[in-house]
């Protein structure tokens, strides 16, 4: 897998830079962790938006979709600034000491994965049928059943949207660079160093040799989790 | 590479045990650990210091020494002042002396240390369509550059290296800008890469244009002080402790170690010795016979002159 592959391909590119399995698979595990860790707080906080929104009218129901779906574009960057200034010394969050560590770093990713995950599940939700919803309800579920009935029928919109807001997590770099920092610990171990900070860095330093080996072990780790997620689904259907 | 190097780091951190641990049984007030053990030491620091591998090969022996983490975070000089100044870094390396002075008059920083130097280089294509190859001046080598509307690639990110460059134009009379002038906003080796690829020109410190030399195609054109080129080009490197009076959450007692460690004798024998591609990157500075009393506090500072 990705450490090997790096292995073979590595000593001939790299002369200088200490590429070694150690390093690469700790910036891979910060860069799941991360990005795993924020879109599974996402998803709890996004899919009872998302049914909520999903089910019923309510004044206002479309001015806020409107700020989820704008959410879905918001840059990095600002989302980065924006967490730093929270967590800052100076910042209402300034007690916790959570400038340049991998917490930071979750509440950026969580504030980028939110809006798509929320967004895409209300698509997919909004798609169910509602004589799926007044049957589940006429057979005297309460509101809990109906609504895990309507997410199971959802699931393949909801699972495209857990997907989506992973990629956008683990592809993104400006404001894991901002609240992160890129740190490397003692003996080359990632402390925030995620696997497109490591690109960035790599290519900042002109090696767009070893960038582009990170940049395809990245497409395979996110090919990987998607086929993981598609299986699931699919054995999801087998059994329902 | 790595195992001689954790074989190292073993040795030196086993030598240094038994130092401290023989001092505890002189003295008995020593611990065989340090107090400041398990401590997280935040650094903010500038791209060159990190880019060139300095930052690693300093580090790696004051971590084993200490037995503590140093968070190295690479930013601008402009930008590594700014997250000390908010108390979310403990010590700051950076090479900008009038933004150092600034932090200093503002009173984030203390304690500041000469640390370390190397120069400025102004690097370009082979082919020089500006003419400026061999200029003994700085300022006239820019001002040729403009005058001829040669591609200059800027960093243009309030980092020591654009600070530096910027003293350079308002020396030369020139006020950069036009289709020839590019703010690029980005780091020293991305810069390079630009100016590699578009044949233009920038001004680099030595020690990134080393290191990253084998990359690129961009000589050196106009020298800087250490190969007898002019003083203008000179690029001194500081170390400051954020202020703990300021902001109280910082790590001050760590802070100071560093600072300790890194002009002490054996700190600055690493910085004398790191070779990248062969070549020695930057020059010890902070050993002096003779009291350097400029060192800590603003440039030009004088407790007889009133503050200004």
């Amino acid at each position: 897998m990705p450490p090997g592959t790096l292995a073979t391909a590595g000593p001939p590119l790299l002369v200088s830079f200490p590429f070694d399995p150690v390093y690469v698979r700790s910036i891979i595990g910060v860069s799941l962790y991360v990005s795993v860790l924020a879109v599974v707080l996402s998803t709890a906080v996004s899919l009872p938006i998302a049914v909520a929104m999903g089910f019923s009218e309510f004044p206002g129901r479309r001015f806020l979709a409107a700020i989820i779906t704008t959410g879905m574009g918001f840059p990095s960057v600002v989302v980065g600034l924006v967490v730093l200034f929270a967590v800052s010394n100076q910042g209402p969050l300034g007690a916790f000491n959570l400038v340049f560590t991998r917490e930071a770093m979750i509440m950026s990713q969580f504030v980028l994965a939110t809006p798509p995950i929320t967004a895409i599940s209300m698509a997919a939700i909004s798609g169910v049928s509602p004589d799926i919803r007044d049957a589940a309800r006429v057979l005297g579920g309460t509101r809990v059943d109906v609504a895990l009935v309507t997410i199971k029928e959802a699931r393949y919109g909801i699972a495209t949207a857990i997907l989506a807001g992973f990629g956008r997590a683990i592809s993104e770099v400006g404001s894991v660079l901002i609240v992160g920092g890129n740190i490397t610990g003692p003996d080359g171990v990632s402390k925030t160093r995620t696997l497109t900070t490591a690109i960035q860095l790599e290519a900042r330093q002109g090696r767009y040799e070893t960038a582009m080996i990170l940049g395809a072990v990245l497409v395979l780790l996110v090919l990987l989790v998607n086929a993981i997620v598609v299986r699931i689904g699919d054995e999801g259907v087998m059994r329902g | 590479m790595t195992i001689q190097r954790r074989a190292f780091l073993a040795t030196i951190g086993g030598g240094a045990l038994t130092a401290v641990a023989g001092c505890s049984s002189i003295t008995g007030e020593e611990r065989p650990q340090p107090g400041v053990a398990g401590e997280t030491l935040t650094l903010t620091t500038t791209t060159s210091t990190y880019d060139t591998g300095l930052l690693d090969a300093l580090n790696a022996p004051f971590q084993e020494l200490y037995g503590v983490a140093v968070d190295a975070v690479a930013q601008g000089t402009g930008a590594a002042l700014e997250t000390a100044r908010n108390g979310d870094s403990d010590v700051v390396m950076v090479h900008a002396r009038s933004l150092e002075d600034e932090f200093m008059r503002g009173g984030y920083g203390i304690n500041r240390r000469d640390l370390m130097f190397n120069d400025f280089v102004i690097v370009g294509p082979a082919d020089d369509p500006a003419g400026i190859e061999g200029m003994s001046s700085a300022t006239e080598a820019f001002a040729t550059i403009a005058e001829e509307g040669s591609t200059f690639v800027s960093r243009g990110d309030n980092s020591g290296t654009h600070t530096k460059e910027l003293i350079i134009w308002a020396e030369a009379g020139v006020a950069p800008g036009g289709d020839w002038y590019q703010e690029t906003g980005q780091g020293m080796g991305e810069v390079l890469n630009i100016a590699n690829e578009q044949g233009g020109y920038t001004l680099s410190d030595r020690g990134t244009y080393l290191s990253q030399r084998s990359e690129i195609d961009l000589v050196i054109l106009v020298q800087g002080p250490i190969e007898g080129g002019p003083e203008l080009l000179a690029n001194p490197y500081g170390i400051l402790a954020v202020n703990p009076a300021v902001h109280p959450n910082v790590n001050y007692d760590l802070a100071m170690a560093y600072i300790g460690y890194i002009t002490s004798p054996e700190g600055q024998e690493v910085i004398e010795g790191y070779r990248a591609n062969g070549e020695q990157l930057f020059f010890p500075r902070a050993l002096s016979e003779d009291p350097n009393f400029q060192q800590y506090v603003p440039e030009g500072w004088s407790s007889d002159a009133p503050e200004s």
